[in-house]
């Protein structure tokens, strides 16, 4: 049974497999974070792996989640997985005070990121119906 | 509201995103948006991102964002107020002196954009903005986890599941009031404004609703 993997980004499918062990290319996909040498990489950062983490190119994305501080729940039966942003990185992000960017649509469909309105000042609200 | 203000300040640089916190989607928000007719830009947000990335914890919060991208007043309350706690239960009304001071709160914050949109005042030096962040903990970034599981999974019909993790989410970031009302909601439309809504404000006691942001016109309503 294929797994289902949700980030901020949306959700994406794994070949079936023990856990969250992935491959390279499909964890690089997912997540962003490339096994190297010298461990996990995302852009300049890399995290040396502890043993047993990364094996024969495959690696415990779950156990790399938790090393790095990251949350991460899945269903009872493992086949669906929602993947987070450590706590801390959120915050750092936030204190610089970027706003940070998102791309959603509009009732027609059509995607349209907050990035775009660069040059103008923007009020970000948000509402509900419920 | 915001078509006012959008109509008023759309040539002079400014520009309103409205994003709906809306799980059940497109159609149930665009009744909202088509009585607004709005100019300015409606998203559509099933997921609650934004409501995650900036650490929003109900509706609605505005966040104000300057030229270059900047953040100069972190997630606040944008206009409403806490008189609604004070409402006649039983004929669910409010006094007209309270209907009266929840629509000037609501001029009051309109003002205060028009102000920071014409001359800048209001917007936060970068020490203060970064003050009025709100706290991102471990609970909090595991809760926006189990949120998106749960709906995922309610997506896929599996509804018991679901519940236990959009109700884990709610206990552990127990300020956000889109998490409980987004969850009450996808259990029943009226939920969330419902019997067990109204003994949650309760037990707010002195904490507001509506934390009362640092503009002029706003401080706390006594409940």
């Amino acid at each position: 049974m294929t797994r289902t993997i949700l980030t901020e980004a949306g959700a994406q499918t794994a070949p079936s497999g023990d856990a969250l062990w992935l491959s390279a290319a499909d964890a690089l996909r997912i997540t962003g974070w490339e096994l190297k040498p010298e461990g996990m990489c995302r852009g300049e950062l890399c995290v040396p792996l502890p043993a047993g983490m990364a094996k024969d190119g495959q690696i415990d994305l779950a156990a790399f989640w938790g090393h790095i501080g990251a949350p991460l729940a899945h269903d009872a039966g493992g086949t669906v997985w929602s993947l987070g942003t450590a706590a801390s990185e959120r915050r750092q992000s936030l204190e610089t005070l970027e706003a940070p960017d998102f791309t959603l649509p509009d009732l027609a469909g059509a995607a349209h990121s907050l990035s775009d309105l660069r040059g103008k000042k923007t009020l970000l609200v948000t509402w509900a119906s419920w | 509201m915001w078509q006012q203000l959008y109509s008023e300040l759309k040539s002079e640089n400014f520009m309103v995103v409205a994003v709906a916190e809306e799980s059940r989607g497109n159609e149930t928000a665009r009744p909202w948006i088509e009585q607004a007719k709005p100019e300015y830009l409606c998203l559509v947000d099933t997921e609650h991102l934004v409501a995650a990335r900036y650490g929003m914890v109900n509706v609605p919060q505005a966040v104000w964002i300057d030229e270059h991208g900047t953040m100069v007043r972190p997630p606040e309350t944008a206009g409403s107020t806490d008189h609604f706690r004070r409402m006649d239960l039983a004929t669910r009304t409010m006094a007209p002196d309270d209907m009266a001071a929840r629509l000037a709160a609501r001029q009051a914050y309109m003002d205060a954009v028009r102000a920071w949109v014409r001359t800048g005042t209001y917007a936060l030096p970068a020490d203060a903005a970064r003050e009025a962040l709100p706290e991102i903990t471990p609970d909090i970034a595991m809760a926006d986890v189990l949120f998106r599981l749960g709906l995922y999974l309610r997506g896929q019909g599996n509804m018991a599941e679901s519940a236990v993790h959009l109700a884990e989410a709610a206990r552990l970031h127990p300020e956000s009031w889109n998490i409980w009302r987004q969850a009450a909601d996808l259990d029943a439309i009226g939920n969330a404004g419902g019997a067990a809504f109204w003994q949650r404000v309760k037990s707010l006691g002195d904490r507001p609703y509506y934390p009362p942001p640092d503009l002029p016109g706003f401080k706390q309503v006594p409940v």
